[in-house]
């Protein structure tokens, strides 16, 4: 039965004129539910975010790996000077890497010096060409001469300045000596390595892009079915904001769920790969990766979950704004 | 139909000053405050011809108004206009002394919280319970919670839906869903409250216990707008004036329609049969 308006067991009437705006935030929670529900809104985002998230991780993790291996080889490397002789007879080449070893070794920048003996040089050469030309046990008897091979270890970077030095004090006891600094050998992969990192970056670029316009379609999508719901709540006087927060907070939330799950696939793959990558690997951590990449790599559903939530807000809002 | 105070034609309309049986009347009713201004309003949707063409009226602080007129001839578009849901095509709308057509975009939701409506087709959330609908204007609001759980209760008890309130609006009939409609488009006690056949999909008796409710809300201030094809309904509620729509033109175009004269102060029906 319909009665009459009263004040009611709370004071109603009071109670009524009493309500007013406090300017509060909107909570996409009214009460039991929320008003459009966030299955509503998000739609397929948490898969797709799932799925972008997983790629750019296991992309960024192959680029951080890449750069972790170039990096740690070229330590390995730094300061690492050959001293080749090849070309004279092998008594002479013997002569002159005797002499280059015995003008390096009180050098106070040189930290290690060590010099090639017969067999270690022909195990360097054999993969490529066996052990036939140089079997002999007298070294005139084999048909290969081997090159005399002097390794030196500088204390510091084996700069241009520093070979320059170097190649003219050895080339006065050695003129047959080739000075060569061992990052030089590497400069090739460094380069090829370098390629492999800027196709990693611009696949987390590319898959950011992916992410960001899924989100874009998704918030649209979601806007035009629940448009009727969005009226009402513009007709009961909501704010753009609040709307838009309904829907940043749904993106984020589906989008924070898919991030998790993406990191959780590639935290997978990538430890499943650490293995083969660290036989490749200059005896770095699992994959190369060390504790800063991987919190680097952390960061990526985060950034991604942001990246959503701003994208559904700026999205929903420029197209409330369409409308009356 | 005889002449009304409380709807009126704007100027160059030609006013009613002097015409009609109410001149005498007009003084008390044109002290209250003219919360809507309607100036040569035209609607078209598109480019077809105009739905709504030159309408102009004001209607007054804590009147009641019947909206009417035959299918088509443009009520629920008017009211979309008084309640913000649509801009018009030409002319000069004002709500609450603001231009509700120049007005930014951003300073409308702070108007459109004065206004409650009940639409036709109830627009109750589907997935929210009844205490939820009601409760869905003062959460936008920014109304804490535990502020407005006594008042949204009271609001249930007062449109005799306690049984009802955790019921979502699709376990309810026709009569329960509309009362909920009218409870949520009240609950922020607005100034304006428009009501777009609200009787339309019920029994007679309801749609006097809903005409209660409106009634109810209007005692305590409210200008209620309430658009009805339902004579016997218009006839129950003796203070009303009664705007009547043709083709898109308010059909007295001096702005001078019915408002029966016994619900002036003074009189009664008897007096003026």
């Amino acid at each position: 039965m319909v009665s009459v308006y009263s004040p009611g067991r709370h004071g109603l009437r009071t109670k009524l004129s009493g309500l007013t705006a406090k300017g509060r935030k909107w909570r996409i929670n009214a009460g039991s539910d929320p008003v459009i529900k966030q299955r509503a809104i998000s739609g397929p985002v948490p898969w797709v975010i799932a799925i972008m998230t997983a790629l750019t991780v296991i992309a960024a993790a192959g680029g951080l790996a890449l750069g972790s291996i170039a990096a740690a080889a070229g330590d390995e490397l730094q300061g690492g000077v050959t001293v080749q002789i090849a070309g004279p007879p092998e008594a002479e080449a013997a002569r002159q890497a005797q002499a280059v070893a015995a003008l390096l070794a009180d050098d106070p920048e040189i930290r290690a010096l060590r010099r090639l003996d017969r067999d270690e040089r022909a195990a360097l050469i054999a993969p490529w060409l066996g052990d036939a030309g140089f079997d002999g046990e007298d070294a005139d008897d084999n048909l290969l001469v081997l090159p005399e091979l002097v390794e030196v270890q500088l204390t510091g970077e084996a700069g241009e300045d520093v070979l320059a030095d170097l190649r003219s004090r050895v080339e006065a006891v050695a003129p047959d000596a080739l000075v060569s600094a061992d990052t030089s050998w590497l400069a090739p992969v460094g380069r090829a390595i370098e390629a492999l990192q800027w196709l990693a970056l611009s696949l987390v670029g590319l898959l950011a892009l992916a992410t960001l316009a899924a989100v874009l379609l998704a918030s649209r999508s979601a806007l035009n079915a629940n448009r009727q719901v969005i009226e009402l709540m513009h007709l009961l006087g909501a704010q753009d904001r609040q709307v838009a927060e309904l829907f940043q907070r749904a993106a984020a939330v589906g989008a924070g769920v898919g991030g998790a799950a993406g990191f959780a696939v590639a935290l997978a793959v990538v430890s499943g790969l650490a293995g083969r990558f660290e036989a490749l690997g200059p005896g770095q951590s699992a994959a190369g990766l060390n504790p800063l990449h991987w919190a680097v790599l952390a960061l990526i559903p985060i950034m991604v979950t942001l990246l959503a939530a701003v994208t559904a807000r700026l999205t929903v809002l420029a197209t409330l704004r369409r409308m009356v | 139909m005889q002449a009304s105070s409380s709807v009126e034609g704007f100027a160059g309309s030609g006013g009613i000053s002097g015409s009609g049986p109410m001149g005498p009347r007009r003084s008390g009713s044109n002290a209250r405050e003219a919360i809507v201004r309607f100036e040569n309003v035209g609607l078209r949707y598109g480019t077809e011809r105009e739905v709504l063409s030159d309408v102009s009226f004001q209607l007054h602080k804590g009147r009641f108004y019947f909206l009417t007129g035959p299918s088509g001839a443009g009520k629920t578009s008017l009211l979309k206009l008084l309640y913000l849901a649509q801009s018009p095509s030409r002319g000069a709308i004002s709500l609450f002394g603001e231009d509700a057509v120049a007005m930014d975009r951003a300073a409308r939701p702070a108007l459109r919280r004065r206004i409650g409506v009940v639409f036709q087709d109830f627009r109750l959330v589907g997935h929210l319970t009844v205490y939820d609908n009601i409760a869905l204007p003062l959460r936008l609001a920014g109304v804490p919670e535990e502020e407005m759980a006594g008042p949204v209760d009271d609001m249930i008890d007062w449109v005799g839906l306690g049984h009802a309130r955790d019921a979502r609006p699709e376990t309810l009939s026709g009569g329960e869903q509309q009362r909920v409609a009218i409870a949520r488009a009240v609950i922020t006690r607005p100034d304006l409250l428009v009501a777009d056949e609200p009787t339309g999909n019920v029994d007679p008796d309801m749609a006097i216990r809903l005409l209660k409710l409106f009634s109810a809300m209007n005692r305590l201030g409210t200008t209620v707008v309430l658009a009805t094809h339902d004579m016997s309904l218009m006839e129950r509620q003796k203070d009303a004036s009664v705007m009547r729509l043709v083709r898109g033109r308010l059909d007295d175009p001096t702005g001078a329609l019915r408002n029966p004269p016994w619900s002036w102060g003074g009189s009664s029906r008897e007096d003026w049969a």
